[in-house]
């Protein structure tokens, strides 16, 4: 019921657009309606594989667990593991995300069985090495950006829209984004992310999208190319769960000393 | 304790046992001919560290783990040991955790000195910087409530700290005989001591504040002829004179604060213990700011200041009485998590300087080479550091995970 009524409001959305509707206007429309049929998930659990390939094609792989929470009217909360690699295993990452205020993190050692809070401008620097900056995987929230609808456009047999984000927060490492959503599941399929100097630094391809809980929609595989480096990450989702239970007491600095 | 935890948990079921570890092959080299006979120039040592892990009940609400560590050494026989550092019965419930067992708690916010970090003594023969701990037979109920955690803390059975041998470099002189330790206490070392800390985080800041009554972990140093007596009171031979470990009973109360602003970590940990010695205050104060992606490649620095302090000056029973750490903290974000930290440490009212540089880097997927050298400058002879400036050292570990 909820789907169909939000199907109708995104076709008067979209078809509105037609008459007086800006493309900043329709831009945010759809962030809109992207938001909010991805509410009401509660609380999620995946298993990630990250694979790092350099220019030479040489590979290294991390695998880590991400528990997230979801929280009304601000970002959501989540907790990561690190399995791989071993030294750093049983490390974890506890983050309780903003829409345009700084995050607040804590980082677990397991070596020193320490909890450190630590500074959460580092929104552009590298995940683990990785392609993929901080605030790519941080909590999508409408007020994060500024929109503006750019085309529609038809992407491997599949309608798309095509919409510029440009980060309403500081610290970002993008001026823009050029974002493709899939018009039928209202889902990242694709972004361009442009540097400070508005030059191309990577791309990002999504895909492998399921259905899970019968209303979301999560990708199965993310492959991010640093079109300056010739560097890639992929990451590989599994083992998705929905609504397992977790609650605030989930998500503080005894579950981080905890989670292993 | 090991028979409480034994009733505590049922049969275990086998096979959903999880296991870790880590096995390090460390040579160190000393710039300098020993001060001292029977000292190396050079050792070799090899650790391991396994883990085991073990997750039950419906939600995995209950854990066990146990943790031991073994070192040999070359040139220390004191060096070469065994420590259970974890071997925790661990349940969790909905708004409290309890832990029984030996385990590590962490307490602190700064870089330089862990002041306020209490549960567990120090291994010391593992490294000066006095990172490592000795695992600490404890009681352990943590309440999380909407206003702070509270946990209280029972500690029965202390562990005495472990000093180098006669033999062994990194030595004060005299060279301090563990076999001679004597503690205030009537109960010595069966004494149970407490703990409580109350933590919670108020926007930006992240608060601790605890107290502690018990043998203190830091021995006070007594001078003692061979025979036991009082070097002080007793002439005697001064090349028979040795250090005597004395554990007095304190308390101890301190308060641990960061505030995280954007880059900026301001940082502080500062106590007031009293005992039959005295009383005094120390504190340890600084900061921490990060550089961001410095360069095209996203490197980060950060740079670290603090001010050690303690009150009884000269009769404090560490070198740290008065000094300033400077360091700088070089991270490559690399995919091998390459890492150089470089930092000093200057005593306000000398010259005495301690310098260190460690360098670590991921090899392959499981192992990990680490780089660490630590060198003393400008030490008078009156200065509390004097023991140490012959014993500059440059040491590399290999270490394999699995």
């Amino acid at each position: 019921m909820k789907i169909l009524l939000s199907i109708a409001v995104l076709s008067i959305t979209l078809a509105s657009g037609a008459y007086a509707e800006s493309p900043e206007e329709k831009g945010l429309a759809i962030a809109r309606e992207m938001d909010s049929r991805d509410r009401g998930w509660k609380d999620q659990r995946a298993n990630l594989v990250m694979t790092l390939r350099n220019r030479q094609g040489q590979e290294s792989r991390r695998e880590l667990r991400i528990s997230t929470l979801e929280v009304d009217g601000d970002g959501d909360k989540s907790l990561t593991v690190f399995d791989t690699p071993r030294d750093v295993k049983g490390t974890a990452f506890l983050s309780f995300t903003h829409a345009t205020k700084p995050d607040d993190q804590w980082l677990y050692l397991p070596a020193l069985k320490r909890v450190k809070r630590i500074s959460s401008r580092n929104k552009s620097g590298s995940f683990m090495g990785s392609e993929f900056a901080y605030e790519d995987l941080s909590s999508q929230e409408i007020d994060k950006y500024r929109y503006k609808w750019l085309r529609d456009e038809t992407l491997d047999g599949k309608k798309t829209m095509v919409v510029e984000y440009y980060p309403a927060y500081e610290n970002s490492g993008y001026t823009r984004q050029v974002v493709w959503i899939d018009s039928e599941i209202m889902q990242i399929v694709g972004i361009e992310f442009y540097d400070r100097k508005n030059a191309l630094l990577k791309t990002l391809t999504m895909g492998d999208y399921r259905r899970y809980a019968d209303r979301f929609w999560r990708a199965g595989v993310m492959r991010m190319e640093n079109n300056q480096t010739g560097k890639s990450t992929e990451i590989r989702w599994s083992d998705y769960e929905f609504g397992t239970g977790l609650g605030d007491r989930d998500f503080n600095k005894n579950a981080l000393k905890r989670a292993r | 304790m090991l028979v409480a935890v034994s009733l505590l948990v049922p049969a275990l079921p086998v096979g959903a046992l999880e296991t870790s570890g880590r096995i390090e092959l460390e040579p160190r080299g000393f710039m300098r001919s020993p001060a001292h006979p029977g000292q190396s120039r050079h050792g070799l040592s090899l650790a391991v560290q396994p883990e085991l892990y073990h997750e039950f009940g419906d939600g995995g609400e209950q854990s066990l783990l146990f943790s031991p560590f073994l070192r040999l050494d070359t040139a220390d026989d004191e060096r070469t040991h065994f420590d259970v550092r974890e071997l925790q019965y661990q349940r969790v419930f909905d708004t409290a955790e309890l832990r029984i067992g030996i385990g590590r708690v962490f307490w602190g916010v700064t870089e330089s000195w862990h002041l306020v970090d209490v549960i567990n003594q120090t291994d010391l023969v593992e490294n000066i910087d006095r990172e490592d701990k000795l695992g600490q037979p404890l009681v352990n109920l943590t309440l999380i409530r909407d206003w702070g955690v509270v946990d209280l803390f029972a500690l029965p059975g202390f562990r005495e700290r472990t000093f180098p041998g006669r033999e062994g470099r990194l030595r004060s002189e005299p060279f301090i005989d563990t076999e001679r330790a004597t503690y205030e206490s009537g109960a010595g070392r069966q004494r149970i001591d407490y703990a409580v800390r109350w933590s919670q985080t108020i926007g930006d800041f992240d608060i601790g504040v605890a107290h502690f009554h018990g043998t203190s972990r830091e021995p006070r140093l007594v001078p003692e002829c061979e025979d036991g007596r009082s070097a002080l009171s007793t002439p005697c031979n001064p090349f028979t004179i040795v250090f005597s470990p004395r554990y007095e009973v304190v308390n101890r109360t301190s308060l641990d604060l960061q505030a995280t602003r954007d880059a900026m970590l301001w940082k502080l940990e500062a106590l007031h213990e009293s005992g039959q010695g005295g009383s005094y205050f120390a504190w340890v104060a600084g900061f921490e700011y990060s550089w961001f992606g410095i360069d095209e490649s996203g490197m980060d620095l950060g740079l670290l200041v603090e001010h050690l302090f303690d009150d009884r000056g000269a009769n404090a029973p560490h070198p740290l009485e008065d000094d300033l750490f400077a360091g700088l903290r070089l991270a490559l974000n690399d995919e091998n998590d390459t890492a150089l930290l470089a930092g000093a440490i200057v005593d306000m009212e000398g010259d005495a300087t301690n310098l260190t540089l460690e360098a670590s880097r991921r090899v392959g997927d499981d192992w990990k080479i680490e780089l660490e050298t630590r060198i003393w400058t400008g030490v008078a002879n009156d200065d509390p550091m004097v023991h140490l400036r012959d014993d500059d050292y440059l040491q590399l570990t290999l270490s394999r995970y699995f």
